[in-house]
């Protein structure tokens, strides 16, 4: 049972969320956040320690509060949240590297629980249709957060074999999505049109916001050692979010994908690396049936639920409201067949 | 969606009903007997019998004018579906499995066009569907050619359609099928996924029939003085996954395939710049051009044979090479037997 808890990535939406939850637990005594700038949210009871995971006060902070559980959601998945990739690689990678060796040197910790993400599976033709935490990725991937995923998952394994005494928790979650967190997929699916790799439909998977924080707090206070993808139920298709967005969608031949994300992006509507365009050109499928049976976790959204909890707190304007649509049915329909025919 | 108009015709032949959109009902083996009949019939005697399959059906169960009433209601219920259809189309509401198949869309909209030419242009025979277990898993193993691969969507259709439990067959392709736009996209759909052992046994243990094709392209792309001459079986992955599932293996053997595009030459050069893994010179392809894309109407036979139980192996059956390269001898053999036999029979490639 934790005591002492240091969350990082505090200052981001999911950290200082985890921060308050953890905090409202009566069990837990004293929970530090550390992030390089102050949280603009509330993190409730949680302690602020503006400190950089890059170097070595980290070993300080870890020491000075007795930490006995490290919670390391400190990856970030955009250039523009860290500014730039030059730094958000740094804050990544070097970040884990510093925060780990850390965590070697203090004997006080005894967890940690990594947020990882799905996307160390990377995404091309010959993937197999899920994957299970023992498969290796067919297409590693080369580019942007998901490389950096894969090193941090690196580390932590070093990690998991110079201290065996730590029980480590990785945890590879779908595509965060939800009212309220920010992603590159929210932020996707509010552009006004949506451009879509031609001739391809991407299988997506999506965990609600509530759900993933819930997964952390239990790898969190319980004890459940091991690797785990953790998404909702079902799987969903690209072109069928964007209907259900009720968005119009732009085929464009994914050779062009490059420059059409590099002007997306510079025009600072959405974030998108090279990587991305290779999980919506592909899709991607994770099996979580280690998550519902060793990790005991079960999400409270499916898929489809996730993502429909997008469209409805973002308010994103539908082009075509189902109700419209069905509306639209119902009067075609009685004008065609005289009203008699009922659903 | 029920309807107060249609309910007079009678619940017992529902496969008329079930027939027309088998999307909305995975029908249990109810209906066994009634479609086997009808889908025999059709290949039997395409007399000249214009009006729908169902109509001889439903007139025994009501007076013997199938007057006006029921026409109607048909045409009615129809519409009232495919705007239904369009509305789940539009606004996103609809299902698909984890491997990415579209039950709805595969059914309704991708397999409407391979119908006619299934029964019209191929006129497919299907023998031995009784091999095929009417629910758990099975896997089908047959062979390939025909240089596009017509002879699995063909086979598909053979049991979707004429099959008594209405089996939908889950189809392993190569992965260069799912790194091509449309195509990869529809075949993923249409309930397809990559070959490799993952997603065969994921199919298998859930308890779906799953088809395979080991010769790959070694078999669509083989030259015409080669025709029903079969290629080496992979590597045998698809024992071990059967072994690993304890499913049994249905040699299927399929006849005609190989006369719809005879090949006559590889453009080798040309199949290397284009990313191919060979490029067809046929009698009408490219000296055609589009219309050297369409298939010479050959005769075709789907024979399905006896299942090969794998259910009496040890455990650990799927780690003996021995044992896996002994099963796909076998299962090769008996296929390359089946289709010596059926041409023998066959009187001649078109008739």
């Amino acid at each position: 049972m934790p005591r002492v808890v240091l969350v990082t990535g505090v200052s981001r939406y999911l950290g200082g969320r985890m921060a308050r939850i953890l905090t409202e637990d009566p069990r837990i005594s004293r929970v530090v956040g550390v992030d390089v700038v102050p949280p603009r949210m509330d993190i409730g009871g949680a302690e602020f320690v503006r400190a950089d995971i890059r170097n070595p006060i980290i070993s300080k902070v870890i020491n000075a509060a007795e930490v006995d559980t490290v919670v390391h959601m400190g990856v970030i998945a955009t250039p523009v949240q860290a500014g730039g990739r030059m730094s958000m690689k740094e804050i990544n990678v070097i970040g884990t590297m510093q925060l780990l060796a850390a965590c070697q040197k203090a004997p006080s910790v005894a967890k940690l629980v990594v947020k990882s993400s799905s996307s160390i599976y990377g995404a091309g033709p010959k993937d197999p249709a899920m994957f299970t935490e023992d498969m290796e990725p067919k297409h590693t991937p080369s580019s942007g957060w998901a490389k950096d995923s894969v090193e941090v998952e690196g580390y932590v394994r070093g990690f998991a074999r110079r201290r065996p005494d730590v029980d480590v928790t990785t945890l590879r979650f779908a595509n965060f999505l939800g009212p309220r967190v920010d992603t590159p997929m929210s932020s996707y699916f509010g552009l006004p049109v949506i451009p879509t790799p031609m001739g391809h439909d991407a299988r997506l998977q999506f965990i609600h916001e509530d759900d993933g924080l819930e997964a952390i707090r239990r790898a969190t206070i319980g004890d459940h050692p091991g690797m785990f993808n953790i998404s909702g139920d079902g799987v969903i298709l690209l072109s069928q979010a964007a209907r259900r967005a009720g968005r119009p969608t732009m085929p464009l031949p994914v050779s062009s994908a490059g420059l059409v994300g590099a002007m997306i992006r510079r025009l600072g509507l959405a974030d998108f690396s090279p990587e991305q365009v290779r999980f919506l050109t592909y899709g991607r499928g994770i099996d979580a049936t280690r998550m519902r049976e060793v990790f005991g976790f079960e999400p409270q959204h499916t898929t489809s639920e996730t993502f429909d909890s997008l469209v409805r707190g973002r308010r994103l304007n539908r082009l075509l409201p189902p109700e419209r649509v069905e509306a639209a049915e119902e009067q075609l329909v009685s004008m065609l067949t005289g009203g008699e025919v009922s659903r | 969606m029920t309807d107060a108009r249609v309910i007079p015709i009678k619940t017992k032949d529902s496969k008329s009903n079930a027939r027309k959109k088998p999307a909305a009902k995975k029908s249990p083996a109810k209906d066994v007997p009634g479609k086997r009949a009808s889908g025999s019939r059709r290949s039997a005697s395409s007399s000249a019998a214009a009006a729908p399959a169902e109509e001889p059906e439903e007139r025994p169960a009501h007076d013997p004018l199938p007057g006006t009433e029921p026409a109607p209601v048909a045409w009615d219920r129809k519409v009232a579906n495919a705007l239904a259809f369009v509305r789940r189309r539009i606004t996103g509401e609809y299902e698909i499995d984890e491997f990415g198949y579209d039950r709805e869309l595969a059914d309704k909209v991708l397999n409407a066009p391979l119908r006619p030419i299934y029964s019209r242009w191929f006129r497919v025979e299907t023998r031995g569907l009784e091999n095929i277990p009417d629910d758990g898993g099975a896997l089908v193993v047959a062979n390939h050619s025909g240089t596009i691969a017509l002879d699995s969507l063909m086979t598909s259709l053979a049991l979707l359609d004429h099959h008594p439990a209405r089996r939908q067959l889950r189809m392993l392709g190569a992965h260069l099928v799912f790194s091509t736009p449309v195509i990869g996209d529809f075949a993923r759909k249409s309930g397809s996924t990559l070959a490799c052992a993952p997603d065969a046994e994921r199919l298998l243990n859930k308890g779906e029939l799953v088809g395979v094709w080991p010769e790959g392209f070694k078999g669509v792309g083989k030259p015409y003085s080669e025709r029903y001459k079969l290629q080496r079986f992979g590597r045998g992955g698809f024992v071990s996954a059967a072994l690993r599932t304890k499913s049994p293996i249905i040699p299927c053997a399929i006849v005609g395939a190989e006369e719809t595009y005879p090949i006559i030459a590889n453009a080798k050069t040309l199949a290397r710049i284009m990313g191919l893994p060979y490029f067809p010179i046929t009698p009408t392809f490219p000296l055609l051009g589009p219309l050297g894309l369409v298939p010479l109407p050959s005769k075709w036979i789907i024979e399905f044979g006896e299942p090969i139980y794998t259910d009496g192996y040890p455990d650990d059956a799927a780690d003996d090479p021995m044992l896996v390269f002994n099963l796909t001898d076998q299962v090769r053999e008996t296929i390359q037997q089946t289709l010596y036999k059926l041409l023998v029979q066959r009187r001649s490639v078109f008739l």
